[in-house]
């Protein structure tokens, strides 16, 4: 790696100040999962690297008047792990399960999931289903940004130059959910298409992965679902292929949750 | 205000690697593995792909197995590491450690610290696991030569030696199973 420099701030606000007059060579540090191997690969040059591991409240989570609240810090681990999530959210607990190894998850943060805003981001659909908020920190203080709202390409999300993820914040809706994701490999691998379907006093929603530019909410219908993606060839399908599957995924998954 | 930033700068660090606190001096940029390895002298941790996929640079941080490629040292201060140097106990091999090398669980060995660290994190956590709890637990580590059923096989008789020092792998473990 080329050489850089390393700070952590203790506070939020710090990390703010940091990061918006560090400019365009300078990046957050979260799990590194995604980070360390793009510095590794010489894709990014950096200056300076902020690391978040030590800021205490970006690892809460906690359930408060009805919504879960989850640090941008909360490791994929600690959501597959927790009684709470499981309690209140399965549909994420079951998406944090099926990502990477467990020496990934214990690294890997939710925020740096989104943040990072791949496409095939498995986080993604099910938080899209379940019509999560994110609250972001600036230099003119806080928003919260619907997650429909957030991905706005692949590796470009709504976050302005100087913002920081500080929470996700998940309302705790009755009804059942489920994720799927469809890869040759159980573990360590990337979705083909991921399918996330979450139903709610009789009403689906769907949201798909690796499918489209950004992940998206589409029609609770498989045709229609598959006539919305916009998915693209590349080595792990055909465009063609990924449709399909996005057809068979949804039409599954509203069997399942019927 | 323009600041210079110090690139040829050195970091001290404490941070206690296999029960003793280290003082070490790198630069900023250095991996945990790339410390553990060249300013600590802990070779038994591998460099693989350097990208998250292998696992074979597993150890344990705080108990819990991580990817020391993907970790700075910087990131470590105040942590507990436990690398595969840590894992015995004196001139005593660790059960797991004893266990693979009965049952021939390395071949070329490349892969066997990090998946001892990942099983050492495992056992502690589920003294008696099934095997698919196993496959779970090492599915982030690749092992290009063995096909996994000895590692497997080698953890779970790992786990009864922990609670009984004596207990000896079964006949057709050792010589196969008849047709």
């Amino acid at each position: 790696m080329r050489p850089f420099d390393y700070v952590e701030p203790r506070s939020v606000d710090e990390a703010v100040a940091l990061l918006s007059r560090g400019g365009e060579r300078t990046r957050l540090l979260a799990g590194g999962t995604d980070l360390i191997p793009r510095l590794r690969r010489r894709q990014w040059r950096i200056d300076r690297l902020i690391g978040l591991r030590r800021i205490d409240g970006l690892r809460d989570l906690t359930l408060e008047d009805g919504v879960l609240a989850i640090g941008a810090g909360v490791t994929l681990e600690e959501l597959a792990a927790s009684t709470t999530v499981s309690d209140v959210c399965p549909l994420l607990a079951e998406a944090a399960r099926l990502m990477a190894s467990p020496q990934v998850r214990a690294l890997a943060t939710i925020g740096g999931n989104l943040c990072h805003a791949s496409p095939a981001a498995d986080l993604a659909p099910p938080l899209l289903c379940l019509n999560a908020t994110l609250r972001a920190i600036g230099p003119s203080g806080g928003r919260d940004i619907p997650i429909g709202e957030f991905f706005t390409g692949p590796g470009r999300s709504a976050l302005r130059d100087g913002e920081l993820l500080v929470q996700v914040r998940v309302p705790a809706v009755e009804g059942r959910g489920v994720y799927l994701k469809f890869s040759p490999r159980r573990a360590m691998d990337l979705a083909v298409v991921g399918v996330a379907c979450f139903r709610s006093h009789g009403v689906a929603t769907v949201a798909v992965g690796a499918a489209a530019p950004t992940p998206l909410r589409v029609p609770a219908s498989p045709d229609e679902a598959a006539a919305r993606c916009s998915p693209i060839d590349d080595l792990r399908a055909s465009a063609e292929y990924r449709r399909e599957m996005v057809r068979v995924l949804t039409r599954r998954a509203l069997e399942i949750v019927p | 205000m323009k600041t210079r930033l110090p690139r040829k700068r050195k970091v001290h660090l404490r941070i206690r690697v296999n029960g003793e606190t280290h003082e070490v001096a790198f630069a900023p940029h250095k991996t945990l593995l790339e410390v553990l390895r060249e300013d600590m002298g802990l070779t038994g941790t591998k460099h693989g792909c350097e990208l998250g996929e292998c696992g074979t640079c597993t150890v344990l941080i705080d108990g819990e197995p991580q990817l020391s490629c993907l970790v700075l040292g910087l990131e470590c201060e105040g942590m507990d590491i436990i690398t595969v140097e840590g894992l015995a106990d004196g001139p005593q091999p660790h059960p797991l450690q004893q266990s693979f090398a009965e049952l021939g669980a390395a071949q070329c060995g490349y892969c066997t610290p990090g998946i001892l660290l990942a099983s050492k994190a495992l056992l502690d956590e589920d003294p008696n696991p099934p095997r698919d709890r196993i496959r779970e637990a090492l599915s982030g580590n690749l092992c290009r030569c063995t096909g996994y059923i000895k590692i497997y096989e080698a953890v779970e008789l790992a786990a009864r030696r922990l609670k009984d020092p004596k207990a000896e792998p079964s006949r057709e473990i050792l010589r196969g199973y008849e047709v």
